[in-house]
């Protein structure tokens, strides 16, 4: 009578992170890979967590914008835009068209800036250095429409509830109609390097496949969406800030692997640039003010604050007290370049949030790593974080 | 047809010579990198950098401990103690900055009724230690002489949009 013996081999346990290059940030993988096979994938995350959400509750609205910026450092006019409408909601105020045009400029900026950076370091990640060279170097170009017009290249605090910071310096639109006039001819370079490369498709094509029902069932949102051919976009399905004056295409993919993700944020990149040319168009005949008319929400203009002991005062009150919102709640969320960010802002009268809940857009992306990831390489799973187009900032908030 | 077409670019490896081409194309464009110390890029009269307090023309400080930065800075990085001077005006007797906590956001310069504390130019002001960072009311005055010059000038560029 023979036995035979099984040896169960347990799986090797790996690390990958938190100081991996291609991990985007702090995220730990813990990979349990039946030799390059990985089984499971279980992200650990929280390396990054700075109790945004806490700290804002101790802020008054105005303090609390910044901390936004911070949230997702590659997109921080359009967390921004987030807590602003959602102020905006709860004062019952809208911003004058104008300044709602400047935000959907440098919303669709800051788009173009997301994707750079996530197209061209998913590149890297699966083998290709130049694009991101190039891609720096147009985030560079735009970072500077940014400075012009905030003062700083990256945490702006130029949106604000009733409009924004400052109207765009002189010549500044000029410029950024000039840039992107070119703006298509580079990001063909582009995708002359990576569309059809053979390795760049053999990397991504057919990897980390996701159907539409998955795609919805895991909450995706945005990019991840529409790459596995659903086309739901915040900016058409409920415009906000007069998206809805726009002609723009919502791209989607078809096959929803890696590949079908990155054509269509290449896509996107084309179509923002378009919102941006219409966006300048309509600045150029929409004169007038870029903040609301109410002292008590905006502060009022320096020249009126030096002469009038009322514009004084109030300038005194709103950057000491702030202003109060009426008690309520509201869930605003605004189409990022990752997908919907929301934000759950509960308001209990006084000039700060009681509560202020932060959907991050790249959680529920990430959740599906396991999901997406199991049966693969290890090399495939760098290119899976790659195309989730994951920022910590906002994931750990 | 489609299929001759396909199995001749995969031969003849049409993809990647076209993108070799492109980036040997890339060489002969002019320059884009700055040679960083000597050379660097443009900035704007709105950019916020280090702090700096500034003084009337006649050399009288101009903060009058307001306070109002003190308030409204998110990161709590400014703190001001102020008792009335000898000629009975008003005047801080500690005005510190932790640079080390601050965040850049810019509402101290937006909220001074007086144009006295804004963040300058200068963007070079990396330490070695932290104690090199927390600025008293001395470094921040001493700031604001060395770049008065460039910071009257931004402030009158953004006059019209303040």
């Amino acid at each position: 009578m023979g036995t035979t013996v099984e040896n169960q081999i347990k799986p090797f346990t790996m690390n990958f992170g938190p100081q991996h290059p291609a991990a985007h940030g702090v995220l730990r993988l813990v990979l349990e890979m039946d030799g390059e096979i990985v089984e499971r994938a279980d992200p650990h995350i929280g390396l990054l967590h700075r109790g945004t959400e806490k700290l804002i509750e101790y802020k008054t609205y105005i303090q609390a914008l910044p901390y936004f910026d911070r949230l997702d450092y590659v997109s921080p006019m359009c967390m921004e835009h987030t807590f602003v409408l959602a102020v905006e909601k709860l004062l019952g105020i809208s911003a004058p068209q104008r300044a709602q045009y400047i935000r959907v400029l440098y919303a669709e900026i800051t788009r173009i800036l997301n994707h750079l950076l996530n197209i061209t370091t998913f590149g890297l990640d699966v083998g290709a250095i130049t694009p991101s060279l190039w891609g720096f170097e147009e985030r560079e170009k735009l970072m500077e429409f940014y400075e012009r017009v905030s003062g700083a290249r990256l945490h702006a605090n130029y949106f604000r509830a009733g409009g924004v910071h400052q109207d765009l310096p002189a010549g500044l639109a000029d410029d950024i109609w000039e840039y992107m006039e070119t703006f298509p001819r580079f990001l063909d370079d582009l995708e002359n390097l990576l569309t059809e490369n053979r390795i760049f498709k053999q990397r991504t094509v057919d990897i980390g496949v996701v159907s539409a029902d998955d795609a919805l069932a895991w909450g995706f949102t945005g990019p991840m969406l529409r790459g596995s051919n659903v086309a739901w976009d915040l900016r058409k399905a409920q415009p906000y800030d007069r998206y809805d004056e726009f002609e723009f295409d919502v791209p989607v993919g078809l096959t929803g692997d890696c590949y079908a993700r990155y054509l269509v944020r290449m896509e996107e990149m084309r179509q923002s640039a378009l919102i941006v040319r219409q966006a300048l168009e309509k600045l150029r005949v929409t004169p007038g003010p870029v903040k609301v008319n109410d002292r008590k929400i905006a502060p009022p203009p320096r020249g009126e604050m030096k002469r009038s002991m009322e514009a004084l005062i109030h300038h005194f009150k709103l950057y000491t007290e702030g202003y109060h919102v009426p008690a309520g709640e509201t869930y605003t969320a605004t189409e990022s370049p990752k997908g919907e960010f929301g934000v759950y802002l509960v308001a209990d009268g006084t000039n700060r949030p009681y509560r202020c809940k932060i959907r991050p857009t790249g959680f529920s992306h990430l959740q599906a790593m396991e999901f997406m990831s199991k049966g693969h390489m290890l090399a495939d799973s760098v290119a899976i974080i790659g195309s989730m187009d994951i920022v910590f900032g906002e994931i750990d908030r | 047809m489609a299929m001759l077409d396909s199995t001749a670019r995969g031969l003849f490896l049409t993809e990647l010579v076209k993108g070799l081409a492109l980036t040997f194309s890339y060489m002969f464009k002019p320059r884009v990198t700055l040679n960083y110390p000597f050379e660097k890029g443009p900035i704007s009269p709105r950019f916020r950098g280090e702090h700096a307090l500034r003084r009337y023309p006649n050399g009288e400080e101009r903060c009058i401990a307001c306070k109002l930065c003190e308030a409204v800075c998110p990161a709590l990085a400014i703190t001001i103690e102020a008792e009335p001077r000898e000629d009975g005006s008003r005047r801080t007797t500690r005005y510190d900055i932790d640079m080390t906590k601050c965040i850049y956001c810019g509402l101290c310069q937006e909220a001074c009724p007086v144009d006295a504390i804004v963040e300058g130019p200068n963007f070079e002001f990396a330490a070695e230690t932290r104690e090199e960072l927390f600025y008293n009311k001395e470094k921040l005055l001493a700031n604001g002489d060395r770049w008065e010059a460039q910071l009257a000038a931004n402030i009158a560029a953004d006059a019209p949009y303040r």
